[in-house]
């Protein structure tokens, strides 16, 4: 039970003024340099909140979108089995099983209705900062980053390529962004890789820090450890295989297929083949 | 009889080097033309007929008969309207169908 788990000592919140007669909370989770502010009645709510995203709570953060969350009883919310992102009337309608949200991308505010658990909400802030993203040609990429002497690496590849295990492999110098949902924004001429709370295998948040990101690496694993150069086209071809975009929206989709092709351009894309041992982190310096 | 051809407006496309990556914006699925793809697709305007572009572009570009670079093109074309990135007429085709 999350409720169980919770320790109440210490939570960042922003109590608000009563909503229909029932006390709310707020707070603000920032991922990405992209806070959105979480809105809640429910106190058991809050504390998962406050779980899953301890090191990226930022009650400070000017928040660019606002989502209120109903809490319902445990059970299906809607027929949708599979994940279903669609446009309708100016608002992106997000369906699953477990939850039922709309996302207002003029009014920058939407609201959740789903039970009290971290997935349904974790998956609701992988589409929303998707489309927050792609407005500015940010994306986000199924891929492991890390920075290391202030310079951020990112690891791409689909199920089975290695992200959990150089993730695993890093060094202590290293510092872990994330081992599977990388966030990348432009910055000035490049491009800058921050922290994400997404976390695959390891069950571990990244950290919520950021930096130039300085290379991209599409994984394989073989014999030997090395760095072979890309062509860009091969570059992009691949690299989009690991693009997450949930919309079936020839805009949206087309801008994060154009954010793909400009992040090719400006940012070295290598192949690296990697043994699992340790001094593959020798290469990536 | 000859065939139109122009590109569908529900995709998104970027050259890059001599390759052209394409991206169906109906379910995100990915296609690589190769050089002779490339210039064919460039060239899709709804307006100039396949056999005119194949003769006065592909023969134009690379070393290859009018006929065996005909046949190509429309297998070519054949498969790209297949995946609905490109559409296929016997009539000119107006930028609003494409």
């Amino acid at each position: 039970m999350y409720a169980d788990a919770a320790t109440p000592e210490k939570v960042d919140v922003r109590p608000l003024a009563p909503r229909d007669a029932a006390q709310s909370y707020a707070l603000v989770v920032d991922i990405g340099a992209m806070p959105v502010l979480v809105r809640t009645t429910s106190p058991e709510f809050l504390q998962i909140l406050h779980l899953r995203y301890g090191g990226f709570v930022n009650s400070a953060a000017q928040p660019v979108f606002e989502l209120d969350v109903e809490i319902v009883p445990p059970g299906p919310i809607t027929d949708e089995e599979d994940l279903s992102v669609r446009f309708e009337g100016g608002r992106w309608v997000l369906e699953r099983g477990d939850f039922h949200a709309e996302l207002d991308p003029a009014l920058q505010r939407g609201r959740i209705r789903q039970s009290a658990n971290p997935y349904a909400i974790d998956a609701a802030f992988r589409i929303l900062h998707s489309l927050l993203l792609v407005k500015e040609g940010g994306l986000l990429i199924h891929a492991a980053s890390a920075v290391r002497n202030g310079r951020a690496f990112l690891f791409a590849g689909l199920s089975g390529a290695g992200k959990t295990t150089i993730s695993s492999l890093a060094p202590s110098d290293a510092t872990l962004l994330t081992d599977e949902i990388s966030y990348v924004r432009p910055r000035g001429a490049g491009y800058a890789a921050f922290g994400t709370p997404f976390a695959g295998e390891l069950a571990r948040p990244g950290e919520n820090v950021s930096a130039p990101l300085a290379a991209i690496y599409l994984l394989a694993q073989g014999p030997e450890n090395r760095i072979d150069p890309l062509s860009v086209p091969d570059a992009a071809w691949e690299l989009l295989q690991s693009v997450l975009f949930f919309a079936n929206d020839p805009a949206p989709a087309g801008r994060a297929f154009e954010s793909a092709c400009d992040l090719v351009r400006r940012v070295p894309v290598h192949r690296l083949t990697f043994v699992p041992d340790q001094r593959v982190w020798d290469l990536v310096v | 009889m000859s065939a139109y051809i122009a590109r569908s407006s529900a995709v998104a496309a970027r050259k890059l080097g001599s390759d052209m990556i394409i991206m169906s914006a109906r379910d995100s699925s990915l296609f690589d033309l190769n050089d002779v793809g490339c210039v064919i697709w460039e060239a899709a305007d709804g307006v100039t007929p396949l056999d005119e572009i194949v003769r006065n572009v592909v023969c134009a570009e690379f070393d290859v008969a009018p006929e065996e670079a005909l046949q190509d093109a429309r297998e070519l074309v054949r498969e790209m309207a297949s995946f609905g990135i490109m559409v296929v007429s016997d009539q000119p085709i107006a930028p609003e169908a494409q």
